[in-house]
C-alpha cells in the first residue's frame, strides 16, 4: 500500500488548519482550525501504523482524540467567558495579556 | 597456646572493628553538650570528661590486645566516594602507629579535660568549651585512624575547626577572634596543599590510601611524587606551624591554656608531622622534596627557639617552644623511616612534657591571675608544687639524662648526624637552644623576688581573669599584693600524672618503640640500651650544660630596666613573619578587593545607577529585555505564528541533518 496519497491529504488539511489558525479572527473558527490539524495529524499516524502493520500510531491517534475532546471542553469554556466579558469572539479584541 | 592466640586475635578483629565508636562517642556528646545549653551546665563538664575518658579505656583495651597479635586491622564501614575507578571508603585502620596516637590523644585529652574541670570552674562557658573539645578529639581520632588521605582530611579540617572555635573560645576579646581568624586563614592556605596532593592522587595514582599510594606514584613516574610531597609538605607546614606558615600558634595562645596544652603543643600541631609519617614512602620516592622537609624542620627549629627566648609571655615562650620541638619532629620525619620511628618517639614524650608544662604553665596563670614575665618571678617560695611539677616538665624537656627527653632527643640527633654531620650539629645547637630558654624561663618565673609589686602598668594579655578587660585590670594588675588562689584537685591530679610520665616516659618507650614500629615503616631503628651513652651523648649533654649557664649568666646580669623596654624589633612577633604576611599577602588581597568593588559598583551595579548612567549591568539587562518585550504584544495569532516559524525551523534544520 503506498501510504503518499493520505499523507499527501493529511499535509493539506495541516496546512489548512494552520491557514486557518493564523489567519482567521474568530475564535470559534480559530478552534475549528485547530481541530482540523489534529485531525491531519492523526491521518499520519494512522497511515504510518498500517504502513508498519503495528497499532501503536493508531492508539496514539486514540490519544489524540481523547485529548482533543478534554480540550474542546476547557477551550470552548474559556471562549464562552470572553465572549461574555467582551461581547466579542474576535482574537484581535482579546489582547489584555501584553507587555 | 593456638587456641588461645586465635581467642585473642579474634578479640582484637572484634574490639578493632568498633573503632568507629570511639570517633562516634565524643562526637555525640560534643552534639548533646552544644544543642543542650544551659540545661548541661550542671552535668557537661563530666559529659565531657566521660566522652574522652571512654575512648582512652578502648584505646588501652585495644593496645593491650594488640600487644599479643600487633596485626593492623582496617574496619570498612562503607564506600565515601566512588568517582570512575577510585574509591574512597570510610576505613579505620588501626595499626602500630595509629593505635600510639590513640592513646596520646585520648590520653591527654583525658588529663587535659579533667584539668579543664578545674580551671573553668567560674567561667559561665564551660560547657561550650567541653563540646569543642569533645568535637576536637572525634576530629583527631579520626584524622588518626583514617586510611586513606580523603578520611584524613576530613578530621584535618575538623581539628581546623575545633581549634578555631577553642583559640576564640573568649570571643569577647578581639585579640582572641583576631587570633581564630588567623589560625583559621593560614590553616585553608594549608588545606589547599592537603587538596592538591589528593587531587594529584586522585588523577595520577587512583587511589588514596596510604598503603596503595607510593606504589602507584612510583608507577605513574614522573614528578607526581615530588608534586604530591611539596603539596602535603605545605599542609603540614601549617598545621603544624613551620617555617613559612608558623605565625598562628603564637597567637593561639589567646585560647584557654588547657586547650593550648592539649591541641596547640601536644596534639594538633602534630597532626602535620602525624601527615609527614603516613607518607615517608611518598618521601622516600622524591629525595629533593625530602631534604626541603629536612629544611623546614631545622629553620623552624631555630626560629622557634628564637621566639622562646625573646617572648616576654609565659604562653608564648612555651608556643616558640612546641614550634622549635615540632620542628625536630619534621626534621626527624624527613630523615626517612629510621627518623620517622624517632619522630614518633619524641612526639609521644614532647607531647607529655609539653602539656605538662602548659598545664603548669595553666595552674600560674590560675593562681596568680596574669602570665607575663615582667609581673611572675619568686614563685618557687608561693607554689612549690606548681615548681616541681614545671621542673619535671623542665628536666624533660632540656633532656636531662633517663628523663623522657633526652631519649627521643638522642635519637634524632643520631639518626641527623648519620645523615650529615651538618644536620647532626644542627640538631645539637637546638639541645642548647632548648636547655637555654627553658632555664631562662624557669629562672624568670622562679627564682628571684615577684615582680608584681614593682610594676604598675595596666595592659593586660592576662589569660583568664579579664575577660572583663576594663573592669579587671585594675584591682589584679595594680594590687601590690596578689593574692594566691590554691589549685583546685581536678587541676593537680592531672599535672602529677603528665609530671611522673615525664620523667619516667622516655625510659620505658626507649627500645620497645623501635621493635614496635618496625612494621609500620618496614625498618628496625637502632635500639640503645637505656644505660648506653656514646660520644653523641656525651656532647649532647655538655651542650646543653652550656646552655643552662649562658641562660643562668643571661638571669644573673638581667636588670629590672630590662622587663621594662619594648620587646626589640627583630624579635616581635615571631621575627617579622607577621610583617611578611600583612605586607606580602593582606595587603595585596585588600586591594584586589577594593579593585574588585569597584568594578562592580562602576561597571555593574551601582547605587546611583540611573543618575550617572555607569551602571553596566541595569544597562545591558534593560536594554535586552526592552527588545524582548515587544514580541510580547498580547497578538494571539503573532504567538501562533512565532509557534509556526519556530517548528518550520526546527523541521528544516532535522531535515538538512537527516540530508546531510
Amino acid at each position: 500500500m503506498s501510504p503518499n496519497a493520505y499523507l499527501i491529504v493529511s499535509a493539506v488539511l495541516f496546512c489548512v488548519g494552520l491557514s486557518g489558525v493564523l489567519l482567521r479572527r474568530n475564535a470559534l473558527v480559530v478552534f475549528m482550525s485547530v481541530e482540523v490539524m489534529l485531525n491531519a495529524a492523526n491521518l499520519a499516524l494512522v497511515t504510518f501504523s498500517k504502513v508498519h502493520s503495528v497499532l501503536d500510531g493508531q492508539v496514539a491517534a486514540f490519544f489524540t482524540m481523547v485529548v482533543a475532546a478534554a480540550e474542546v471542553v476547557v477551550g470552548l469554556a474559556i471562549i464562552i467567558t470572553i465572549f461574555r466579558s467582551k461581547a466579542s469572539l474576535s482574537l484581535d479584541d482579546a489582547r489584555r495579556l501584553r507587555h | 597456646m593456638g587456641m588461645n592466640m586465635l581467642l585473642l586475635e579474634s578479640g582484637f578483629t572484634r574490639w578493632a572493628g568498633a573503632s568507629w565508636l570511639v570517633i562516634a562517642l565524643p562526637l555525640l556528646v560534643a552534639a548533646v553538650l552544644l544543642s543542650a545549653g544551659a540545661l548541661s551546665d550542671s552535668w557537661g563538664h563530666w559529659l565531657g570528661v566521660a566522652g574522652i575518658a571512654v575512648p582512652f579505656c578502648y584505646s588501652i583495651l585495644l593496645f593491650c590486645l594488640m600487644l599479643s597479635a600487633p596485626e593492623p586491622f582496617t574496619s570498612t564501614l562503607y564506600t565515601w566516594l566512588s568517582l570512575g575507578t577510585v574509591k574512597v571508603g570510610v576505613s579505620l585502620l588501626v595499626d602500630q602507629l595509629s593505635i600510639l596516637f590513640l592513646l596520646l590523644v585520648t590520653g591527654v585529652g583525658m588529663l587535659v579535660a579533667v584539668y579543664t574541670v578545674g580551671y573553668l570552674a567560674h567561667d559561665a562557658g564551660r560547657r561550650r568549651c567541653f563540646g569543642y573539645i569533645n568535637l576536637f578529639i572525634a576530629a583527631m581520632l579520626l584524622l588518626v585512624l583514617a586510611d586513606n588521605y580523603g578520611l584524613l582530611f576530613l578530621g584535618w579540617e575538623g581539628v581546623g575547626l575545633a581549634s578555631y572555635l577553642l583559640i576564640g573560645f573568649w570571643q569577647e576579646r578581639n585579640a582572641a577572634a583576631l587570633a581564630a581568624k588567623k589560625a583559621f586563614l593560614m590553616n585553608r592556605v594549608a588545606d589547599l596543599g592537603l587538596l592538591t596532593a589528593i587531587a594529584v592522587l586522585f588523577t595520577q595514582a587512583g587511589t588514596l590510601r596510604f598503603s596503595a599510594v607510593p606504589a602507584a606514584l612510583q608507577e605513574a613516574g614522573g614528578p607526581w611524587a615530588g608534586i604530591v610531597g611539596v603539596a602535603l609538605l605545605l599542609a603540614a607546614c601549617g598545621k603544624s606551624a613551620q617555617v613559612p606558615l608558623q605565625s598562628w600558634l603564637l597567637d593561639a595562645m589567646e585560647g584557654p591554656t588547657p586547650v593550648s596544652a592539649l591541641i596547640h603543643a601536644a596534639t594538633m600541631v602534630t597532626a602535620g608531622v602525624y601527615l609527614m609519617l603516613r607518607s615517608v614512602p611518598v618521601y622516600e620516592l622524591a629525595p629533593t622534596v625530602r631534604v626541603v622537609v629536612v629544611l623546614i624542620g631545622v629553620l623552624t627549629l631555630f626560629l622557634g627557639a628564637w621566639i622562646a627566648m625573646t617572648e616576654r609571655n609565659l604562653k608564648r615562650v612555651l608556643a616558640g617552644s612546641t614550634m622549635s620541638q615540632v620542628g625536630y619532629l619534621m626534621l626527624a620525619a624527613g630523615l626517612g623511616p629510621v627518623g620517622a620511628v624517632f619522630a614518633v618517639f619524641h612526639l609521644l614524650t614532647h607531647g607529655v612534657f609539653k602539656a605538662d608544662l602548659f598545664l603548669t604553665a595553666g595552674a600560674i596563670t590560675e593562681a596568680v591571675g596574669f602570665n607575663e614575665l615582667r609581673k611572675l618571678g619568686g614563685l618557687l617560695k608561693l607554689l612549690p608544687w606548681t615548681f616541681a611539677a614545671f621542673t619535671c616538665g623542665y628536666l624533660a624537656i632540656i633532656g636531662v639524662p633517663f628523663l623522657s627527653g633526652f631519649y627521643s632527643k638522642e635519637h634524632i640527633i643520631a639518626a641527623a648526624w648519620a645523615d650529615s654531620p651538618l644536620l647532626g650539629v644542627c640538631a645539637l645547637l637546638g639541645v642548647g637552644l632548648t636547655a637555654c630558654y627553658m632555664t631562662r624561663l624557669l629562672l624568670l618565673l622562679f627564682a628571684g623576688k615577684p615582680r608584681w609589686q614593682d610594676t604598675y602598668d595596666t595592659d593586660s594579655t592576662s589569660d583568664k581573669h579579664d575577660t572583663d578587660d576594663t573592669a579587671d585590670t585594675e584591682d589584679t594588675n595594680t594590687a601590690a599584693d596578689v593574692e594566691i588562689r590554691r589549685t583546685p584537685a581536678s587541676m593537680a591530679f592531672p599535672l602529677v600524672v603528665l609530671s611522673l610520665l615525664a620523667l619516667v616516659g622516655g625510659l620505658a618507650l626507649n627500645g620497645w618503640l623501635q621493635s614496635w614500629l618496625a612494621p609500620v615503616f618496614s625498618v628496625t631503628a637502632p635500639a640503645t640500651n637505656w644505660l648506653h651513652f656514646d660520644w653523641l651523648s656525651y656532647t649532647a649533654i655538655g651542650v646543653m650544660l652550656v646552655g643552662v649557664l649562658v641562660a643562668v649568666v643571661w638571669y644573673r646580669k638581667v636588670t629590672p630596666a630590662w622587663f621594662e623596654e619594648p620587646v626589640p624589633a627583630i624579635a616581635s612577633p615571631g621575627l617579622y613573619a607577621d610583617i611578611i604576611m600583612e605586607r606580602g599577602i593582606v595587603a595585596p588581597s585588600v586591594r584586589l578587593t577594593s579593585g574588585v568593588t569597584w568594578l562592580e559598583q562602576r561597571g555593574l551595579d551601582s547605587d546611583a545607577a540611573d543618575a550617572d548612567g555607569t551602571d553596566g549591568l541595569w544597562l545591558g539587562l534593560n536594554g535586552v529585555s526592552a527588545l524582548v518585550l515587544r514580541l510580547q504584544n498580547g497578538s494571539v495569532r503573532t504567538y501562533a505564528l512565532l509557534c509556526s516559524i519556530g517548528v518550520v525551523v526546527v523541521l528544516a534544520l532535522m531535515l538538512f541533518w537527516v540530508w546531510m
